[in-house]
């Protein structure tokens, strides 16, 4: 009788450290991945390197000193976040804003959204080995932050607009550029999507990496272009409209297989869209009488203008309380959200009628869908991997907060 | 499917869990329904599973600390049927003061994180969760930040105090 034993061999798997400051990551993510060869067994996150603490910071900070936080959430669209934070404040004291601010700010939110878009879709190229068209559409996305320089000042944390509308109107030339934008970024967006959408060598790369199912990407809260690639048309300017958007003719691009090729071309698409709402925008103005509101009527909200605090009693008083941060807040919970670059940006607010937010919480859209990434890249190469994580548009600063 | 309406999600929680309801209110055209802790697991799987409320999308979940309340920890939950577009926010209080909730990561995989988040911020625990760490800071840090006890600044500081400015 043969009394040996059966030799069982182990099978070596290969710890790869996949950052923190790798550069195929484009931010700080760690991936501890156990790999077999090249393809990888399992991968596990590390998230957290640029943590700041937002939503502690918010409960000792004025209404309006929350918005430069916003910002450097997802900072590759951080007017959008502005924004999504002036219209939740506006929610909780009841401010109505006048259509015209609204029109304004949907122009700003679709130039940050192309931006947006811009950047992950030309990375998802760098990524399969194209450089040539992200250098190119970022000549637009440079454009796109000279037109946000002439609305606020600043380009990349922008701390756009204000509680109760704008910190001021569009100027002259900021009309200019974007109407150099809407006339020769198709030409560019064009010649980008001929680089890649045909291309043999970029289809055989994301077609099929890193694929979600509708039902999974669910569960897993998805929102965004990310869902919409799965094949779910949820988008929150539809679902629930929210600055005027309810006026706006556009399609919401759906995908099938919610691989990266589908994410590619759903936000490709997007692009489109959203140029064809800016369009609509800026003819929705030219018919309106009203040329220059840019802001409610609401000055215990909006800073009076400087002549009128060196001048009036009330304009000083005014000032006074905006930056003393004296204004009332009624006391009350709210939630309000926002289509993001990518995905749902939401936030729920508690006030207890104090100076600062009793609780704010950001629902961070990417924070909750890059919690898939493990289970998308199971079984996949190293390199699908690394293109599945650029696809998601995974931003550090929003997914850290 | 679009029919889904306050009265119809009220009337079917309250048939069916009665005297778990403590509280139904509309906040800003926003559901909001506090519930009795110990049935919250139950309630959550109810509005999850059940057809005609179909609340299949956890849109996020966060913690809440009200020093001056009895049950001062609490949790709020809220969830969307996308189909009917109908979004409901759930909220549980418990005056333990470390809490124990029940997971939600296996109804929604979405929860991991979210609760996983919730740990770290208020130091809660999640019964049935398959990684309870830290996610956002040092495994090393002392105590639970978002605790109103837990100082941001220099305590010195007095300029941005309540108390500056007559509240």
């Amino acid at each position: 009788m043969n009394s040996n034993k059966e030799i069982l061999k182990e099978k070596e798997y290969t710890i790869l450290n996949l950052g923190p400051t790798h550069p195929a990551t484009h931010g700080i993510f760690q991936n501890v991945m156990k790999m077999d060869g090249e393809l990888i067994v399992e991968a596990q996150p590390t998230i957290g390197y640029i943590h700041r603490a937002f939503e502690k910071l918010a409960e000792r900070r004025p209404y309006n000193q929350i918005t430069p936080i916003t910002d450097r959430l997802n900072y590759c669209s951080s007017p959008i976040n502005n924004m999504g934070w002036h219209m939740t404040v506006e929610k909780l004291a009841g401010i109505e804003i006048p259509k015209r601010v609204q029109y304004l700010r949907v122009i700003i939110m679709e130039l940050a959204r192309i931006a947006d878009h811009i950047i992950c879709n030309s990375v998802i190229g760098v990524d399969s080995g194209a450089m040539t068209g992200f250098l190119y559409v970022f000549q637009w996305r440079e454009f796109i932050y000279e037109i946000y320089e002439e609305l606020c000042g600043a380009r990349l944390t922008t701390n756009i607009g204000r509680i109760g509308g704008l910190e001021r109107d569009f100027t002259p030339l900021a009309w200019e550029k974007i109407h150099k934008l809407l006339k020769e970024f198709p030409e560019g967006l064009k010649e980008f999507e001929n680089l890649l959408v045909r291309n043999r060598i970029f289809m055989d790369r994301t077609i099929n990496c890193g694929p979600i199912t509708a039902e999974r990407a669910l569960q897993y809260g998805f929102t965004g272009p990310n869902l919409r690639a799965a094949g779910v048309d949820y988008d929150v300017r539809v679902m629930n409209p929210y600055s005027g958007y309810e006026d706006f003719t556009f399609d919401i691009p759906l995908g099938t297989n919610g691989d990266t090729y589908d994410r590619f071309m759903v936000r490709e698409q997007e692009m489109w869209q959203s140029l064809s709402i800016i369009r609509q925008a800026v003819e929705k103005l030219d018919k309106m009488e009203d040329k220059t509101t840019f802001h409610a009527d609401v000055p215990n909200f909006f800073l009076p203008e400087k002549e009128d605090v060196y001048n009036t009693m009330e304009g000083l008083i005014y000032h006074f309380k905006i930056v003393m941060g004296e204004t009332e807040m009624p006391k009350g919970e709210v939630y309000h959200a926002v289509e993001g670059g990518n995905g749902e940006l939401g936030f729920y607010l508690v006030s207890d009628g104090g100076r600062t937010p009793y609780r704010l919480h950001f629902r961070r859209p990417c924070f909750i869908y890059y919690q898939a990434y493990p289970e998308m890249v199971k079984g996949a190469f190293l390199s699908d991997a690394i293109l599945t994580m650029s696809s998601m548009n995974v931003i550090a600063g929003e997914l850290d907060a | 499917m679009s029919s889904l309406t306050q009265e119809y999600i009220t009337e079917k929680l309250q048939s069916k869990f009665e005297g778990a309801i403590q509280s139904i209110e509309m906040l800003h055209d926003f559901l909001t329904i506090t519930v009795e802790k110990s049935s919250l697991k139950s309630i959550m799987k109810f509005l999850h599973d059940d057809e005609s409320l179909n609340f299949h999308f956890l849109t996020t979940l966060c913690g809440l600390h009200f020093p001056d309340q009895a049950a001062q920890f609490g949790m709020m939950y809220q969830l969307h049927n996308m189909p009917a577009n109908f979004r409901i926010r759930i909220k549980s209080f418990t005056n333990d003061s470390e809490p124990v909730f029940d997971t939600m990561s296996d109804i929604w995989p979405a929860a991991n994180w979210q609760e996983r988040e919730t740990h770290d911020f208020y130091g809660f625990r999640f019964h049935g969760h398959p990684d309870m760490r830290r996610i956002l800071n040092m495994d090393s840090l002392v105590g639970w930040p978002m605790r109103k006890e837990f100082p941001l600044e220099d305590p010195f500081r007095g300029d941005k105090d309540d108390k500056m400015f007559g509240r």
